[in-house]
């Protein structure tokens, strides 16, 4: 397969599913939405697959080791940052450089 | 050059938003061009995917080759937050037809919130301003995620490390989840299933082993206080 008709079909598909997760509640109309199940699913899996995402990105570096530390560093500065602050922006972008530098120094 | 009133409240109440989609778009433009890939597939994927954290994680699952299947099932749980607060919108949405469907296709949770927070003054159609919020969003964040990714494949300064946008993005949305939930246990069950499945079972599946995990875990606990009518859990 090239490289246009994966692309091609891999923005197609990420474009249906996308669309369908903000279409599906007008397309039932609230009829099941209030079912206590969704709702139950709706309140925590969220959070979770948030926590999940951010050590799936950390998947082939996570280690009990000393070369963890700069990515575990960075990601409490976001933390920092967006306790101090709650500017999405702000958060992202100053962990972000922080990495770099690390990076660029050699330290990560 | 006059705007209509209608324009320059779309464009004022827009503004913010603008200040975050450019540089986000040209974050995930940036990171996108790091996978080599010509910089209009950047373009197409604002332009018919639309949507923040779902094309900072299509790069990461692009960068990792993952399956059409990891990314669709990827996509859909990471969007899935939008099936929960679409609902508040039904009601309050008056369009009909193609104007409609875009709206519901441009529902980002920017856009969601502009639309739910303005109140209109009573000489502005309601529809037209939700229409051009909706449009006004996607074009900037269209530009943001082009220009990233054309300078990133045209310039050549140092991107190394730039990669952590991603995870400092899920974690800005895990501090605002819990600030949402107020309830520490879905936050430690993540990390005892995510590091459990990482650790013990699989490292290459493990975002879709813990997500099925969760959802076990979740319905489980869901049939208990059924059976138990016990007090909230």
């Amino acid at each position: 397969m090239n490289e246009f008709w994966y692309l091609s079909s891999v923005i197609a598909l990420l474009a249906g599913v996308t669309f369908l997760t903000r279409a599906l509640p007008f397309m039932v109309l609230g009829r099941v939405a209030d079912h206590p199940l969704l709702e139950h699913l709706g309140r925590f899996l969220p959070p979770i697959v948030m926590v999940l995402l951010v050590i799936y990105s950390f998947k082939n570096d996570v280690a009990f080791s000393v070369d963890f530390l700069p990515e575990l560093g960075c990601l409490l500065l976001v933390t920092a940052l967006h306790l101090a602050f709650r500017q999405a922006l702000i958060s992202i972008v100053g962990g972000t450089a922080m990495y770099m530098l690390l990076v660029q120094m050699g330290v990560g | 050059m006059t705007l209509s009133p209608l324009n320059t409240l779309v464009l004022r109440t827009s503004l913010p938003v603008m200040f975050g989609y450019l540089p986000l778009g040209a974050a995930f433009g940036v990171l996108f061009s790091e996978l080599d890939y010509h910089w209009l597939y950047a373009t197409a994927m604002g332009l018919f995917i639309y949507a923040g954290a779902g094309q900072f994680l299509a790069v990461g699952l692009l960068a990792n080759q993952a399956t059409l299947t990891e990314m669709a099932v990827a996509t859909l749980l990471i969007n899935s937050r939008h099936i929960f607060y679409g609902l508040s919108l039904i009601s309050r949405m008056p369009n009909r037809g193609w104007r409609r469907l875009y709206q519901i296709f441009g529902l980002t949770d920017e856009t969601y919130s502009l639309i739910t927070a303005t109140s209109l003054p009573a000489d502005i159609d309601r529809g037209q301003f939700q229409l051009r919020i909706t449009a006004v969003n996607q074009v900037y964040w269209i530009i943001g995620c082009t220009l990233g990714a054309w300078l990133g494949s045209q310039l050549e300064f140092d991107t190394a490390g730039i990669a952590f946008v991603l995870p400092a993005l899920f974690m800005v949305l895990t501090i605002e989840q819990y600030k949402h939930l107020r309830d520490m246990r879905p936050f430690v069950a993540a990390l005892l299933i995510g590091f459990g499945t990482l650790l013990l079972i699989s490292r290459e599946q493990m975002l879709l082993i813990a997500i099925l995990l969760s959802l076990s875990v979740l319905m489980m606990q869901y049939a208990a206080r059924r059976t138990h009518k016990g007090p909230e859990a």
